[in-house]
């Protein structure tokens, strides 16, 4: 059909005057001629349209298959490595459903369409029709829809009716905007429920760092640490630098509760320094009569540490 | 021990972890020698020290031609999930959905799924092939595509599987892979109608496009007409730029509001016709198991769904009895966003959010809302309600009808617990 032709059917399919229809850009493109469609029209429909002439037998299949596809999908179609395509018919509605060419595909054709277009999975569109309509024959028969001595072609493969032919439906909400959505819930705004929210499910403890370890990596790395991690720091050099062995977390004891010294400087600028500066040259006056002597075994990464911990409320896992 | 946590995305409270050895520095000097005033002083300047970056000369402008994050943001990538697929080409990436703001997903960080790798296509020589129930059958060069009338919307897209490892129980940790499988973009391009009627679409019998990709699955779907007719775009342009070879370089179709796989990348053929054509990603896969054995093909719209991206798994709060901003996303396939609801408390109350624009059709919308976390235990939610009215289900009533096997559409109501340590993890209730 030439330009002037086309421009008039579009005219004619939409109603309008070849004057409105004939677009300033209807000269982009290029026509495709009928050689051109055919050398990139692979698609198979199930009644069979597009499948080109060839033939292909169980036997020669197996011999394909076992050089192009055994290797992922096992000698009988049955790995699950990759992914099974024999095996599982009756299985879809149990509760470890396999979905395989036997047990979920409806037409042999989608079969056929596929490995031509898609497989070998490293080496697609190396197969020949014949060499596709074998593998696909060798496939049903694992899957024991075809006899062993079933020859495929372009007659004989569209009329093959799969176990799941009829294990389709279109009665859902899902094929349109105007579709009916399956659930309707309701945008209650109070008293919703009056029962017990209760978790039935999470991740197993450690399962999650076991699978994806360090999930802190999949986070913006700037931000002060959680207060766990300040406690587990700021508590061991606490520890080992012997300040509990006059002061405590929440009571007094010789010296102030390290709780009431981060309450009393929460909002001092200066509550670092001064802090810093009291450990290392001693303290009276401040808590009581008790002096505080100098704590000059105290280095200055682990002074920075307990004070930093302090003024974060000297928060502990054992409070 | 691992690691230290850190205070994650848009939570963060000083001081800082880059200004902690210069705190530890001056300690160094300070101790037993100046006096109380002058480190007070110098205690002061110290977070606010003139840092080494504002006393050097800079990079040149182009030293990055192309533009890169700083390197401090290196770890907000898409990332696979550990032991979903068995190969590296037919697998997906996620993006991470707990890193980003706004409603446009960054090119480098756009969810990728691929179903047999990533073709490097060469633009000069792509051609797009138009044929079947048409007046002329065409073949178009990417000049011509990107000469013809253009374009622009916003519009999200999600894989018909996203969440869908979360049907049966809790499966991953973090909002990167429950809900990873969405991303927003502006997409520049053509109206596929617009080609449709340049190539004579013959619209008393055309009933189903087959798309086709170049790829080695050369993977194709069904698009019913309407859809094709109505808002389907043939898309070369993402955020600005053209489109990354991850989601489709050089021309890709974006059917909006359907699920992703309709939307096929490196697309090099549209076959008009009048039945559908029950390719492999219609029926081996991408069709929803019912508990009766039976499958729903053609499950094309992706019904309204919202999430929570902050605070969400993974997180940590870390200050009981501040301030934190709830925020995420929400979208329909059916529309616009028209509210969003959040709960604190399981879905006992809920209040309604607050929406940013753009609140743009069948997009993602961000949603906000203020909370003070009390330090106590919560469960956090939001519940999205589209211009339809159609309310986004819990996921008992999603079971209730569907059961736990069907992978694709799961839109339920995502629920965040916060535990008393500040923690965030994923739960079902």
């Amino acid at each position: 059909m030439c330009r002037l032709d086309a421009a008039l059917a579009i005219a004619v399919l939409l109603g309008t005057s070849v004057s409105t229809a004939a677009t300033p850009w209807q000269t982009f493109g290029t026509a495709a001629s009928p050689e051109q469609i055919s050398s990139w029209d692979i698609d198979v429909l199930p009644d069979g349209q597009g499948l080109p002439s060839g033939r292909g037998s169980v036997a020669e299949g197996e011999i394909v298959y076992e050089a192009q596809c055994a290797s992922c999908h096992g000698t009988f179609g049955e790995s699950t490595d990759y992914i099974a395509i024999a095996g599982g018919v009756g299985s879809l509605a149990s509760s470890a459903p396999q979905r395989t060419v036997g047990s979920k595909l409806n037409y042999a054709t989608t079969l056929w369409d596929y490995i031509y277009r898609a497989m070998p999975f490293n080496n697609s569109k190396t197969l020949s029709a014949n060499d596709v309509y074998a593998v696909t024959a060798y496939v049903l028969s694992l899957n024991d829809i075809v006899p062993g001595d079933a020859i495929l072609d372009q007659t004989t493969l569209p009329k093959i009716v799969m176990p799941n032919r009829d294990g389709y439906n279109n009665a859902h909400g899902f094929t349109a905007i105007e579709g009916r959505p399956d659930v309707e819930n309701i945008a209650c705004m109070s008293e919703c429920t009056t029962a017990n929210v209760v978790v039935q499910s999470h991740l197993p403890d450690g399962f999650a760092e076991q699978m994806y370890g360090d999930l802190s990596s999949h986070f913006r790395t700037f931000g002060k640490p959680p207060v766990s991690e300040v406690a587990d720091e700021g508590l061991k050099m606490a520890q080992k630098n012997g300040c509990l062995a006059c002061h405590a977390i929440d009571t007094a004891r010789v010296g102030p509760p390290l709780a009431a010294v981060a309450t009393r400087y929460a909002d001092d600028t200066s509550a670092e320094t001064v802090l810093a500066t009291r450990v290392q040259t001693g303290s009276t006056g401040n808590w009581g009569a008790v002096p505080m002597p100098p704590q000059r075994h105290v280095d200055d990464e682990d002074l920075a540490t307990i004070i930093h911990w302090i003024l974060a409320g000297a928060r502990s896992h054992e409070k | 021990m691992t690691s230290p946590k850190q205070a994650p995305g848009r939570i963060v409270a000083a001081p800082t972890a880059v200004q902690a050895p210069s705190r530890r520095r001056f300690l160094l000097g300070a101790a037993g020698t100046a006096s109380a005033a002058a480190l007070s002083a110098k205690a002061t300047a110290g977070d606010l020290a003139v840092p080494a970056w504002s006393r050097v000369l800079g990079q040149p402008v182009a030293a990055n031609p192309y533009g890169l994050p700083s390197p401090f943001e290196a770890n907000i990538i898409r990332r696979q999930s550990p032991g979903l697929t068995r190969t590296n080409e037919s697998s997906i990436a996620f993006a991470p959905l707990q890193n980003l703001f706004g409603v446009i997903t960054p090119n480098g960080l756009h969810f990728e799924r691929d179903h047999a790798g990533r073709p490097e296509i060469d633009p000069q020589q792509h051609r797009l092939l138009i044929h079947g129930l048409v007046g002329q059958p065409k073949i178009y060069a990417m000049d011509d595509v990107m000469r013809l009338p253009s374009v622009s919307r916003i519009h999200f897209l999600e894989c018909g599987a996203n969440t869908g490892m979360e049907w049966g129980n809790v499966a991953v940790p973090t909002v990167q892979f429950t809900h990873g499988m969405v991303s927003g973009a502006e997409y520049t391009g053509v109206l596929l109608s617009t080609v449709l009627e340049d190539v004579g679409i013959d619209l008393k019998r055309a009933r189903y496009i087959l798309a086709e990709g170049a790829d080695g699955a050369s993977l194709t779907r069904t698009i019913p007409i309407a859809m094709a007719l109505d808002d389907a775009l043939l898309v070369y342009g993402q955020n600005g730029e053209m489109l990354r070879p991850e989601n489709g370089y050089p021309l890709r179709l974006i059917v909006p509001g359907v699920q992703g796989v309709s939307s096929v990348k490196w697309l090099r053929r549209l076959e008009i016709g009048d039945q559908p054509w029950h390719t492999r990603e219609e029926t081996l896969h991408y069709s929803d198991l019912m508990p009766d054995g039976s499958s729903r093909q053609f499950t094309w719209i992706q019904e309204a769904k919202s999430v929570i991206t902050s605070p969400s798994g993974g997180m940590t709060l870390l200050d009981p009895g501040t301030y934190y901003e709830l925020t995420g996303l929400a979208w329909s396939g059916r529309g616009r966003i028209k509210r969003v609801d959040i709960s604190t408390d399981g879905g006992r109350t809920w209040r309604t959010a607050q929406l940013q624009d753009p609140v743009a059709s069948k997009a993602l919308t961000r949603f906000r809302a203020d909370w003070v976390w009390d330090g106590n235990p919560a469960l956090l939610q939001s519940r999205c309600v589209d211009e339809t009215g159609y309310v986004q289900p819990a996921l008992k009533q999603l079971r209730e009808v569907r059961g736990t096997r069907s992978i694709y559409h799961n839109n339920a109501i995502q629920t965040w617990q916060v535990l008393a340590s500040g923690e965030v993890r994923n739960v079902q209730t």
